[in-house]
């Protein structure tokens, strides 16, 4: 794997941060844009932009199919059927979407499982489609060390949820659910299950079918794309039994004033009018993160992860959160310095890495800590840059340790 | 490197706080927080013939929010109330010394927020539209 090569595809890896070379470091929160995924939708915009699926001259036949195009892109890329992918704005929106269709259809007394290691965007969602309707949110908990407790999930199973929601990677901790134990587990206590990959699907192969879950979200803008493109896949058989999300335009076979019926999947949920550039850009993202190789990418964030934990292990007071394998992804403080002074000795360094609660706030609290910092690889993060990352986080404790 | 923002009076007030601490029973305290960053401050303070007679603060915050604080307090304590009420961001940004610039300027100014909540809550008076340009 060529780094230099592969950053030279980012024009923004060029340039100045407060007088220093940028060292992006915050790929959990989003990824930098290559020139290929830059190009893909200016390309879209210059020759083929029309309202797909309305209409019928050329212009939107070509738009439309170049949104199909992209709907099949995604689908070969997590081995699913392209009328299981629903285009949505981000994985925020896709775990709304499962969220407000299956609450809507469940039991009253129902529970929706969840973890301790949730991001907000799948815990809030619950809370809300829950709120005054009898249903219940619970929590299978996590070990110390930053790891799902596999007693707490069998216990909570056992009470019969109707989903089981989790994350496949923590945003926070780095650790990886073994997603295909869980959905297993899941399908035997009767409960639809449901991953969250935002942080999972832009390091790793991620197989649906193999994993055998029935819902699956992510976003692109965490995987090279642009922002305001993401992605639900949805077992077909649920798309045609469960009721529609969001209303309008697309979704609709026949509407009267009456009443109205749905459109077939995956249309049935994606209502107005697509975010069509999103869609082939993240076709471009996943063409330019096949072609270098997953695992290849993979390997490269866990090594830049291994050696950056190595490095802040040689300042007093560093505390890690987390497992051991963590992915391309550390967690961490320095003894009582506020993560947010520790981001600030980085960005003055040129460094941008992310200090905060990691909208993960229950998860802090489990933690004890109200914030923590976090550096986050991708293919095109290098050892210089954690060089420089460690340079920094040595001035902040030198000044405030 | 030597920081912009993290300057000698900065640091002096973060490893040695002034006020820091609680008040067993005070005329009024109040608490907030930056749900972005997670800092926390609660300022309790005794106001005694319309004088701020002490005040003082907790929190885990980072270490601009936690000067601003300390310096914030010391500004005010032995103040008349009514003096104290006109305690702006200049002053604050003043007292600090520097720009924290957008992204550190909600830290700077949480705790001229919580003490001015509480001084209101003291004096049983809404924050006025005008004195929200204050803080």
């Amino acid at each position: 794997m060529d780094v230099r090569k592969i950053r030279g595809d980012f024009p923004v890896l060029s340039r100045k941060l407060n007088g220093k070379p940028l060292a992006y470091l915050d790929n959990a929160a989003t990824t930098q844009k290559p020139r290929q995924v830059l190009d893909a939708v200016r390309e879209y915009y210059e020759n083929s932009n029309a309202n797909p699926h309305r209409g019928a001259y050329s212009l939107v036949a070509e738009s439309g199919e170049k949104y199909e195009a992209a709907r099949r892109r995604v689908a070969a890329f997590i081995n699913a059927k392209p009328e299981e992918i629903i285009f949505t704005k981000n994985a925020t929106e896709s775990l709304n979407l499962v969220a407000t269709i299956l609450c809507r259809q469940a039991k009253a007394g129902g529970t929706a499982l969840l973890t301790q290691m949730e991001h907000h965007s799948n815990i809030v969602p619950w809370q809300i489609n829950t709120h005054g309707n009898g249903l219940k949110v619970r929590y299978a908990t996590i070990r110390s060390y930053g790891k799902l407790c596999n007693e707490s999930v069998d216990e909570e199973l056992a009470r019969h949820p109707f989903v089981f929601s989790f994350t496949h990677v923590s945003n926070v901790l780095g650790a990886k659910n073994d997603a295909k134990k869980l959905c297993s587990l899941a399908r035997k206590a009767g409960a639809y299950s449901c991953i969250d990959a935002a942080q999972s699907i832009p390091h790793m192969k991620v197989d649906v079918k193999d994993i055998g879950c029935d819902f699956l979200a992510f976003s692109g803008h965490k995987m090279l794309a642009p922002m305001g493109i993401g992605v639900l896949y949805m077992k077909k058989e649920l798309q045609e039994k469960l009721p529609p999300f969001l209303g309008g335009g697309d979704m609709i076979k026949s509407v009267s004033f009456a009443s109205s019926e749905w459109n077939s999947p995956p249309y049935k949920y994606e209502a107005g009018t697509p975010n069509v550039a999103g869609a082939v850009g993240l076709a471009a993202a996943i063409d330019y993160l096949e072609k270098i190789g997953m695992k290849k990418i993979a390997a490269h964030e866990a090594e830049l992860a291994k050696i950056c934990k190595e490095k802040l292990s040689e300042i007093s007071g560093v505390r890690f959160f987390g497992p051991e394998e963590s992915g391309g992804i550390v967690s961490f403080n320095i003894g009582g310095i506020h993560a947010h002074d520790l981001g600030q000795f980085a960005d003055e360094a040129g460094v941008a890495i992310r200090t905060g609660h990691h909208c993960a706030q229950p998860l802090m609290g489990l933690l004890g800590v109200p914030a923590t910092a976090r550096a986050s690889f991708y293919l095109y993060n290098t050892d210089d840059e954690v060089e420089i990352l460690v340079a920094a986080m040595k001035v902040a404790e030198k000044k405030l340790g | 490197m030597d920081s912009e923002l993290y300057r000698e009076n900065i640091l002096d007030h973060y490893k040695h706080p002034r006020n820091r601490g609680a008040i067993a029973k005070p005329s009024a305290s109040a608490h907030d927080s930056n749900p972005l960053c997670g800092d926390e401050i609660t300022m309790s303070l005794v106001v005694k013939g319309g004088k701020i007679s002490d005040i003082k603060f907790e929190g885990t915050a980072c270490a601009i929010c936690l000067s601003s604080a300390s310096m914030l307090a010391e500004e005010v304590k032995g103040k008349s109330a009514e003096v104290a009420r006109k305690v702006g961001k200049e002053r604050v940004l003043s007292l600090l010394g520097i720009d924290p610039g957008p992204t550190r300027l909600k830290c700077a100014l949480l705790p001229l927020k919580v003490f001015k909540l509480a001084l209101y809550k003291h004096l049983g008076k809404k924050i006025s539209e005008e004195d929200e340009k204050l803080v």
